[in-house]
């Protein structure tokens, strides 16, 4: 079990969303799930073990890691895959929700057609439009906290090649050298990028909504 | 076998679910299976080989880290993951026992066997109470074992055959601590959650059948 089970819940929500949100979707998997499992876990796989300090105190390596990565890029992105993904469980539960309710109308006597039932595609329009708007707010919402986070955290998006540390037990001011530094700030300014991209994917799509049911209200008016 | 059963197990316990159950097993899957798979296990994978200690003493280390870690916390994880999703089995179990039931009389026996009503909702019930007490039983473990859910960065160890007390570098502390948190945080929801259900359907049925009452009364 891994990102396969997200790849399925997600992909049952592809179904209801607009292009943007498919074009978001096929994003995701393939140029930040698929990525951050195939390439990136390998360049950080071995972070800490090559992480070398020009000290033989003990010690001194562990807590000179620790305090220049209080959370490995590794798992920031993970968790920001986890977090941007999970508002589209919302829409999920919400369809999931009508559909419930139109069985239990069809039980109780209703006429609706139970092919049409299953393979519907719910249009975003009424209740569903709110859920779907808000979902979208909550990932760039999510996207942005968490490239702040990134920035804020390491000062930055390069990784720097020497560090100099000094923290207990370390004896004075001691050089510690990052494994493969250029390789890490190219995957970090790429998933950065990607990152970009799906925010204004995002943003085109919560316009697109937003200018959809102004027009729609504006046809009724008239 | 691996985390791909718990994951079949949980999809089937939620076509019985209430939509709370539904949101319980969503926050399963995406904040403690998923994030324990793609993230925690990386954390703890070598944490007995970059467990360090300021002395060449062969066998201090082995011991120390053993002292301090009696049980990883990993594992506790794991072990904590597994039994709060088995009291889901009572339920699937139990409408299993009903299909079979009205498969071996050959009649419709219940309105649908997969209905949470008379005996299944006390099954039910039974398996929310015990998915709530499991995770406080692993809480209380974890603040025990570890003397709360911070991971200090040295511990200071002076058991044989260590000479005098030396100290010891834990890897990682920091986000190890971190993700401890979110284990907390997500268990502490997991218990809401499962005790809101709870009341739900307690509520639920006690005004399903005073109403039922009621109308008698009036006939």
């Amino acid at each position: 079990m891994d990102w396969g089970t997200l790849k399925e819940v997600l992909g049952g929500v592809n179904k209801h969303s607009t292009s943007i949100g498919k074009i978001w979707l096929t994003v995701l998997f393939i140029f930040r799930i698929m990525i951050l499992v195939v390439a990136a876990e390998r360049v950080w796989g071995d972070e800490q073990q090559d992480f070398v300090c020009n000290t033989l105190q003990p010690g001194c390596k562990n807590v000179c890691y620790d305090h220049f990565f209080p959370i490995s890029h590794i798992r920031l992105w993970a968790l920001q895959l986890i977090f941007v993904s999970t508002p589209a469980l919302l829409v999920a539960m919400h369809v999931a929700y009508t559909r419930h309710e139109k069985k239990r109308r069809f039980r109780n006597g209703e006429k609706i057609d139970i092919e049409e039932l299953k393979n519907a595609k719910f249009h975003i329009r009424g209740p569903l439009w709110w859920t779907y708007t808000s979902s979208i707010f909550f990932r760039l919402v999510f996207e942005a906290v968490f490239t702040y986070v990134f920035y804020y955290m390491y000062n930055g998006y390069q990784m720097p090649r020497l560090v100099k540390c000094n923290a207990w037990p370390c004896p004075n001011t001691v050089d510690c050298f990052v494994s493969r530094p250029t390789e890490k700030t190219t995957f970090t300014i790429f998933m950065l990028a990607v990152s970009g991209i799906c925010m204004m994917l995002n943003l085109a799509e919560l316009c697109y909504l937003v200018i959809k049911i102004c027009v729609k209200g504006s046809r009724k008016t008239t | 076998m691996s985390w791909g059963f718990l994951r079949d197990l949980l999809s089937g316990v939620n076509k019985y679910s209430t939509g709370i159950g539904r949101i319980w097993v969503a926050l399963v899957f995406l904040f403690r299976l998923l994030l324990y798979i793609a993230a925690a296990e990386n954390i703890w994978k070598d944490e007995h080989d970059e467990f360090e200690c300021n002395v060449k003493q062969p066998g201090c280390e082995n011991v120390c880290f053993d002292h301090f870690f009696p049980v990883s916390h990993i594992r506790l994880w794991a072990l904590q993951l597994i039994m709060v999703s088995t009291p889901s089995l009572l339920v699937v179990f139990h409408v299993a026992y009903r299909e079979n039931r009205e498969k071996h009389h050959n009649q419709q026996l219940y309105k649908s066997p997969g209905r949470i009503d008379g005996g299944l909702l006390c099954t039910y019930l039974i398996s929310l109470l015990l998915k709530a007490a499991l995770e406080v039983v692993f809480l209380v473990l974890f603040y025990h074992l570890y003397n709360g859910f911070k991971v200090p960065p040295l511990v200071k160890c002076d058991l044989r055959p260590c000479p005098n007390a030396v100290d010891c570098y834990i890897s990682k502390p920091t986000e190890k601590m971190i993700f401890l948190y979110f284990l907390v945080a997500t268990s502490c929801l997991c218990i809401v959650l499962n005790l809101s259900e709870l009341s739900y359907l307690i509520c639920k049925h006690s005004i399903k059948c005073y109403l039922k009452r009621h109308i008698k009364k009036h006939q």
